[in-house]
């Protein structure tokens, strides 16, 4: 037997169990490294009293963090509109996506410039979109605004007249509805690639056979295509829910949690109370009450993705 | 000298016992047929033989040289996979150049080698095509053309036919046969075709669940089962198989002949069947008849075509079978009784 | 008749998909190239120019701003990510394809639960992390945290490339004399290539959409991204250089539009091979 480093390197070449260990080895420490420690340290800091002053993890505190921020109305908002801004951006996903999907799934002209006009708002960074769209529902210098007052809607003799603005940011009700907005603008074109592959994979056996069945557009797409989809309508879910459900870059940029808290957000809440206000205990306890969610939700997904394959 | 020697080969995944105690020996020039389905553990055994899986005990020699242990690229050993595993980037020059590129073959030798595989399979118009645009046939034969190039040791085939059409099988059949012939190269082909095993092989082993139940020539196989699995697995129509007390009786559909008509005396079985199916062959009749008195199983007589308007369907007729012809197999056992 | 409606419908939706997806790209364009006093005027159409447009707000953002600083930030941890994560996933999802055996078989479903940690959970610890290694407010502390968004799910997406290339012609390539690492380089992986192309596309655009990484770590103009720098440098309390901030979107987004449309089939073919053979599983 011959030694040196390629005698070693055909020893692990050769040897399936070795080479996976190899290969998969720098994966392994990396995520173990960043992923599995700071997650660790994420549990431990949200028992601790540390600060960004004091970042070290001597002191347990037990559940007082917890305690304290459950009590707090900030949060009660921001696990609320978390909930709420994800659950129906994800159904406002889910519809237009389908039918964004039966539109691509055809073949016409011009699809490669209409594929790259869609994809736009994904091509946008979350934060620089979030800015375009804070000046797009400017208070007063909206074009929006300005469409609605052409058509009536606004402005004197309008439906909502005669006020001239609608404010979309400044009323609670509107400033989620706008995040929402802004969340189905940003994820539809991924939520469309992922569907659409789905889509694409379904043979088109299927739709010969509905047609000389002689069922209809929307029968077909009730009785074919979104069963067949449902796997794949998961994996959207899963996707764009977990950006949606974990970003704070819009309601940062668009609201600032405003008016009044009315939109604040658990990742934002977070973020304000760990960084901003310095306590990294309290930060992280807020930030703990995210895995759950995405937990059931994972296992929920997951589950219904097994469930419809077996079918 | 044997090309390849089995000793005692053994694979387990977990608890399945995939190869269970095999032994076996390739002389130089033969093609070996091994014959089983699905399970049987045939194709585990080839993969053994190649280096893509590792033995759990037992020991394989290639060459009188044990290659446990050795990975598949110090080994010998070409093989034409079912699937043919054509690299799809790359041109037929190119998939055929990849071995000797791989095992560092003299370059100056490349165009002689290539020129030599390429005759051999009648190939050279194919040569710059894309591997996606090749029919069945021309895939196998570009297949053949990579595993022949490097002027292995050992070949191994692993169902290279099951992917083409029934038509053109029987003429790749036969090409594989005279190359084989030509080249002289020693074969393991692995089947669960029985008439491809048959056609092809020079000794056949017919396995079931790990183990080797019977080897010998495909006459042998076919006159001699050497029990009642291969009996029953061997030839179409199968042995008729006929419970007769502690023993079952063997007897071919060929061997069986209308009582009046033998032309000998010492028969070895005589049915009473009654005529149930009868089905035209074109150069022969196939009768299927139930033993009046016995256990109700069916009976499978091969008639000579002038025979097939003398029976009438559901009439009672006696059958006999020299003595030669007759195998006897132990019912416990269930091997041959000699 | 009929077919007229249908057809006509059809383009009709394309049409409002197309409207939405672009209707507030439209509004920026339009809004950088307007003056001051055009901006903040109500009385006419606010997509027509009175006065005509002007250029002075773009070259501001790029000669009195530290845009281009950003600009080259997120270039370089760009780089840097994709090559991390390259050099990861690719090696992992191959190995878990064709080498860990059952163990591997399930670890689709593992990455997936590790993908579903997200930032927002971690970039407390991950604060405490990097200052730890001295990498807090420097744009290197950004290029090593940001592969952990992106390794879990390009693993995932190639692990469904791997399982699409049949097992056969790695063995074939075995047989034909290479080690089992060589048939990955010379067989394998060139089929993947198209995947690989996806993971790139992917990580590039999940780093730069970072924000909550670079809004903890970062604090100096120097090692801003693009996503936290020009909020941060174009925002200033209750000004908004809305000309500057829209300009700064346009040079950011149109060109990776145009990238991202360029492959939007790869794309959905990626995502199409690691569906059918990974999802869940």
């Amino acid at each position: 037997m011959k030694g040196g480093p390629r005698h070693l390197w055909e020893a692990v070449a050769d040897h399936d169990r070795r080479l996976g260990w190899v290969m998969l080895g720098p994966a392994v420490v990396y995520i173990v490294a960043f992923i599995g420690v700071p997650f660790v340290l994420a549990v431990l800091l949200s028992f601790s009293n540390a600060t960004v002053g004091n970042p070290t993890i001597h002191h347990f505190v037990g559940l007082q963090n917890f305690i304290q921020v459950i009590h707090q109305r900030q949060f009660v908002t921001g696990l609320e509109n978390s909930l709420l801004v994800t659950f129906v951006t994800l159904a406002l996903l889910l519809v237009l996506a389908t039918i964004e999907v039966e539109l691509l799934a055809r073949p016409f002209r011009f699809k490669r410039l209409v594929q790259t006009l869609l994809i736009l708002p994904w091509a946008m960074p979350v934060a620089l979109a979030a800015i375009a769209w804070l000046w797009l529902l400017d208070s007063q210098f909206s074009p929006l605004d300005w469409i609605f007052r052409q058509i009536h809607v606004l402005g004197p003799g309008g439906i909502f007249g005669p006020a001239m603005h609608f404010y979309y940011l400044g009323r609670t009700g509107l400033a989620l509805a706008s995040i929402i907005a802004l969340n189905v603008w940003r994820m539809l074109p991924l939520a469309v690639i992922i569907v659409l592959a789905g889509r694409l994979s379904i043979p088109q056996e299927l739709f010969d056979q509905a047609e000389i069945d002689g069922a209809g557009v929307f029968r077909t797409l009730f009785r074919i295509t979104i069963p067949a989809l449902t796997p794949v309508l998961i994996v959207a879910v899963l996707f764009t829910g977990l950006l949606v459900f974990g970003d704070m870059a819009i309601v940062n940029l668009l609201t600032s949690g405003g008016p009044g808290n009315s939109t604040q957000v658990l990742p934002y809440w977070a973020f304000l109370q760990g960084i901003n206000g310095g306590d990294l205990g309290a930060g992280a306890a807020v930030a703990l009450f995210l895995l759950p969610v995405l937990l059931a939700v994972a296992i929920f997904a997951l589950h219904f993705a097994y469930r419809s394959r077996e079918d | 000298m044997a090309v390849l020697e089995i000793r005692n080969v053994t694979k387990h995944y977990g608890k399945i016992h995939a190869v269970d105690g095999i032994d076996l020996e390739l002389e130089e020039g033969e093609l070996l047929a091994l014959l089983g389905a699905s399970g049987s553990g045939k194709t585990t055994l080839m993969r053994m033989v190649a280096g893509l899986e590792q033995p759990s005990s037992g020991d394989i020699l290639i060459d009188g040289e044990s290659v446990v242990g050795i990975p598949p690229r110090h080994r010998n050993v070409a093989m034409v996979f079912q699937s043919h595993a054509l690299y799809p980037q790359m041109t037929v020059r190119e998939n055929i150049l990849f071995p000797l590129k791989s095992r560092k073959v003299p370059k100056e030798t490349w165009q002689e080698r290539i020129d030599w595989a390429v005759s051999m399979l009648r190939i050279d118009h194919l040569l710059d095509r894309r591997t996606t645009r090749l029919s069945g046939g021309e895939s196998q034969r570009v297949a053949l053309a990579r595993a022949l190039v490097r002027d292995p040791e050992l070949f191994l085939f692993d169902e290279p036919l099951s992917a083409l059409d029934a038509q053109v099988r029987n003429v790749a059949r036969a090409e594989l046969r005279d190359l084989q012939r030509r080249t002289g190269i020693t074969t393991l082909y692995v089947t669960h075709d029985q008439l491809e095993a048959l056609g092809l092989g020079d000794r056949v082993v017919v396995m079931k669940d790990g183990r080797i139940r019977q080897v010998g020539t495909p006459e042998e196989l076919y006159a001699r089962p050497a029990d009642l699995f291969v009996a029953s697995f061997i030839g179409n129509p199968p042995m008729n198989l006929i419970e007769r007390g502690e023993t079952i009786v063997g007897v071919r559909a060929e061997h069986l002949v209308l009582k009046d008509r033998a032309d000998f005396t010492d028969a070895g079985i005589d049915l009473a069947l009654r005529v149930g199916q009868l089905e035209f062959l074109g150069s022969e009749w196939l009768a299927y008849g139930v033993e009046e008195d016995g256990d109700g199983g069916r009976v499978v007589v091969r008639l000579p075509p002038d025979l097939g308007d003398n029976v009438t369907l559901g009439e009672r007729y006696e059958f006999v079978a020299e003595r030669r012809h007759v195998k006897h197999f132990d019912k416990q056992s269930e091997r041959l009784v000699e | 008749m009929a077919r007229i409606l249908r057809t006509g419908s059809f383009y009709l939706g394309l049409l409002l998909c197309s409207l939405f997806a672009i209707f507030p790209g439209i509004w920026m364009v339009i809004s950088i190239f307007k003056k001051s006093s055009d901006l903040y005027s109500t009385g006419h159409n606010p997509f027509l120019y009175h006065p005509g447009p002007t250029l002075s707000h773009a070259i501001y953002l790029f000669t009195q701003t530290h845009f281009p600083t950003f600009v080259v930030n997120s270039a370089i941890i760009g780089g840097c990510v994709v090559g991390i994560t390259v050099l990861l996933a690719v090696p992992a999802a191959y190995a878990l394809a064709r080498l860990t055996g059952r163990w591997g078989e399930r670890s689709g479903m593992v990455l997936f639960l590790v993908y579903l940690i997200p930032p927002s959970l971690l970039f407390l610890p991950m604060y405490q992390l990097v200052t730890f290694l001295g990498l807090a407010n420097t744009i290197w502390g950004l290029a090593i945290v940001y592969p952990t968004i992106t390794v879990p799910f390009c693993t995932w997406l190639l692990l469904g490339f791997f399982r699409s290339v049949p097992r056969e012609l790695d063995e074939a390539a075995m047989i034909d004399g290479r080690s089992r690492f060589g048939a990955f380089l010379r067989i394998v992986l060139p089929l993947t290539l198209p995947g690989i192309a996806a993971c790139v596309v992917f990580a590039f655009s999940l780093q730069l959409s970072d924000y909550i990484y670079a809004a903890t770590f970062v604090t100096s103009s120097s090692a801003m991204t693009i996503s936290f720098g020009v909020p941060t440098e174009l925002i200033r309390g209750d000004v908004f250089f809305w000309q500057g901030l829209m300009a700064a979107d346009a040079v950011v987004s149109i060109p990776l539009m145009l990238a991202y449309g360029l492959l939007f089939d790869k794309l959905v073919a990626g995502f199409q091979s690691a569906e059918t053979a990974a999802a869940g599983g």
